[in-house]
């Protein structure tokens, strides 16, 4: 321990890496590179993570989606092929069969299953939008973020009946004028007067969602298109510790018994949900962020080595310095001593290197990648694995020291000497 | 100051063994400036490596100022060396990144001098060879002279027992072989005991002694009158 204190071993050591400067760039870049690729790979595998996890944040992740299809099978004298309608009354009678779901609700909407749009007109300007019929707790599905100084629709609405109405972005742009706040303004929807009450911002969270997607009262809804009871899917949340996928089958099974569907009909209830496809891209982040953690670990590994072989080459080259160094009265304990403390010091310097310049540069791919629309967010690399790989670095840069550091001094000092 | 009895030393080469020293009976006093000569093969660089503790003997006893040289570890000759004896070379062995001042401070860094200590005292033994001046500059910038001066500068800065010089004039020209020898001269009137393995009988007469070696065995040993290296200067 003295030893490695003493100032003079470093000196001495110092003196040896800056006076053979070609060597010791060399051996530096070949950690400093392993321990950058391991930072930015791993770093930009979190900002994947992430960005994942950010894209996703606006959905429940463990929701899903029922909706009803044609029967594919006979049943208790039902014929085959028989258009299955939900109802309303089915979101009580999921909600109490199964007490998995947490949240359910039940949507309409025009224009997207091949029905027209809603035609909506506001003065001069005109368009086909896509209108939704909705419940207040559909934002506990789906976050739904309004724009200052507007709301969603509350449960008072669904209650009367309002004609009110919650707006995309772009519907805003396309019907109203610029700087005109469209809160309190009326719209005509399929030549009905609605209030906007909400502009919603638009954040893609998968599904058929547009940023000009329109959304009135369930219930006025039901008034405006005739729709009586019917209900055109449920999305439904399940509690956060609950298998999605359970409850996706628990649903089926539930709406097959109440519509009189064959429990093996595997077509008359179509559903979709979203906790399978996030838990593959969580796990396709997963993936990443594993290799690159194996890249990276044997990146640096090759980099050490890389340390190994030229401090090898080095004692070779040296073979008669540290011969005449014993002669002058360096002990072999000295020898090895300084050429393993000579690999520590470069691997720490190249890592410590390698560290900054990766976090650089996921600093600015991090900067870059701010505003662009892609699943990348705040590249990071967590401290304890920096401080995990710049240990595994000490570790290697010690093992790999052993060897030329043996090498050195399992040769004689007059056979050393002798060398010309 | 060394005491060599009855030294034996063979080296295996393959299958058979060649007897190199056959019984060297041999003791230097303190103050003596000795030559040990012989043709090549005679075994002289082989003594002296012993003497060294760079090779180990295989029979016979060795006492270096009343310290028996024996069980001879790695470790321990590197602290014997350190300690007790000063390296010539004939090829200088200088380390050529470090400067001609890091050069004579080496053997004090491995006696655990202090860095400040060390510089003085490296200054003040460059300063003895004349080459105070020369302090800061590389061994490659230095003429063959003039680098064998900082080896014994070198060979000088741990305040050694014996200094030992293999061949020092063999890789210079002889105005500078004489100024060499004429430093050692001055090293050896301060009182210091010095060995020199030489091939070179004018370089061997100005020496207190000469030794002559033949096949492993001392043939002469007989005291001369020493030939002053400065008339030459």
């Amino acid at each position: 321990m003295r030893f490695i204190l003493d100032k003079n071993t470093w000196q001495e050591i110092y003196g040896s890496i800056s006076k053979n400067k070609t060597r010791t760039i060399i051996t530096v870049i070949g950690v400093l590179w392993g321990i950058f690729i391991y930072i930015a790979l791993s770093g930009s595998a979190k900002g994947l993570d992430n960005g994942f996890e950010k894209a996703f944040e606006s959905v429940a992740v463990n929701s899903m989606f029922a909706w009803a299809q044609n029967t594919s099978m006979p049943y208790k004298g039902y014929k085959t092929g028989r258009q299955i309608q939900l109802k309303l009354g089915n979101a009580t009678v999921l909600q109490n069969r199964i007490p998995e779901i947490q949240y359910i609700a039940p949507r309409n909407v025009r224009g997207v299953f091949g029905d027209a749009p809603g035609a909506i007109v506001r003065g001069q300007k005109s368009g086909s939008y896509n209108v939704y019929g909705d419940f207040p707790v559909l934002t506990k599905i789906a976050a739904k973020k309004i724009f200052d100084g507007g709301r969603f629709i509350n449960d008072e609405d669904i209650e009367k009946s309002r004609k009110v109405c919650v707006i995309g972005e772009r519907t805003q742009k396309e019907l109203f004028d610029k700087g005109e706040n469209p809160i309190g303004k009326f719209v005509r929807i399929d030549n009905v007067y609605f209030q906007v009450v909400g502009v919603l911002k638009f954040t893609q969270g998968g599904g058929f969602d547009k940023d000009s997607d329109v959304f009135i009262p369930f219930s006025t809804f039901k008034k405006l298109y005739n729709t009586a009871d019917n209900v055109g899917w449920f999305a439904i949340a399940a509690h956060d510790d609950v298998d999605v996928i359970k409850v996706e089958e628990d649903v089926k099974m539930v709406l097959k018994s109440i519509h009189n569907v064959h429990p093996d009909d595997e077509r008359a209830i179509g559903s979709f949900n979203l906790g399978e496809i996030f838990n593959k891209i969580r796990g396709f982040a997963k993936g990443m962020t594993f290799l690159s953690l194996v890249v990276g670990i044997a990146t640096i590994l090759a980099g050490v080595i890389g340390i190994g072989n030229i401090l090898l080459i080095s004692v070779k080259e040296r073979t008669k310095e540290l011969g005449i160094r014993r002669a002058l009265g360096a002990t072999p304990r000295e020898v090895r001593g300084q050429i393993i403390l000579e690999s520590v010091f470069l691997t720490i310097v190249a890592g410590i290197l390698g560290i900054i310049l990766g976090a650089a540069t996921l600093a600015i791919i991090g900067s870059l990648t701010k505003d662009v629309e892609m699943p990348y967010t705040n590249p990071t690399v967590p401290i304890p694995y920096v401080i995990g790989a710049l240990l595994i670095m000490v570790i290697l840069g010690t093992l790999i020291g052993l060897i030329p550091a043996q090498r050195a001094v399992s040769i004689k000092p007059i056979d050393a000497l002798r060398e010309e | 100051m060394i005491e060599i009895k009855n030294l034996h030393k063979s080296y295996k080469m393959g299958s058979n063994s060649l007897h190199v020293l056959k019984g060297i009976n041999f003791s230097v006093a303190e103050g003596e400036l000795v030559a040990i000569m012989g043709s090549s093969g005679s075994g002289k660089s082989t003594l002296l490596n012993i003497l060294g503790m760079l090779d180990v003997l295989d029979e016979g006893s060795y006492n270096l100022d009343g310290v028996p040289i024996v069980d001879l570890n790695e470790t321990k000759a590197a602290q014997y060396r350190n300690k007790f004896l000063g390296f010539i070379f004939q090829s200088f062995n200088l380390i050529n990144y470090k400067s001609a001042m890091e050069n004579v401070a080496l053997p004090l860094y491995y006696q655990k001098v202090a860095r400040k200590e060390r510089e003085e005292k490296s200054i003040k033994y460059l300063e003895q060879v004349g080459l105070k001046e020369w302090a800061g500059h590389l061994p490659s910038e230095l003429s063959g002279g003039q680098k064998q001066r900082v080896a014994i500068a070198r060979a000088m800065a741990a305040e050694p027992k014996v200094l030992l010089a293999d061949e020092p004039t063999g890789a210079l020209d002889s105005k500078t072989s004489y100024e060499v020898m004429d430093l050692i001269q001055k090293i050896n009137d301060a009182g210091n005991t010095i060995l020199i393995v030489t091939h070179e009988p004018d370089i061997a007469d100005m020496c207190k002694r000469i030794v002559h070696l033949k096949d492993g065995v001392i043939v002469e040993d007989k005291k001369v009158d020493q030939v002053r290296a400065s008339q030459y200067v």
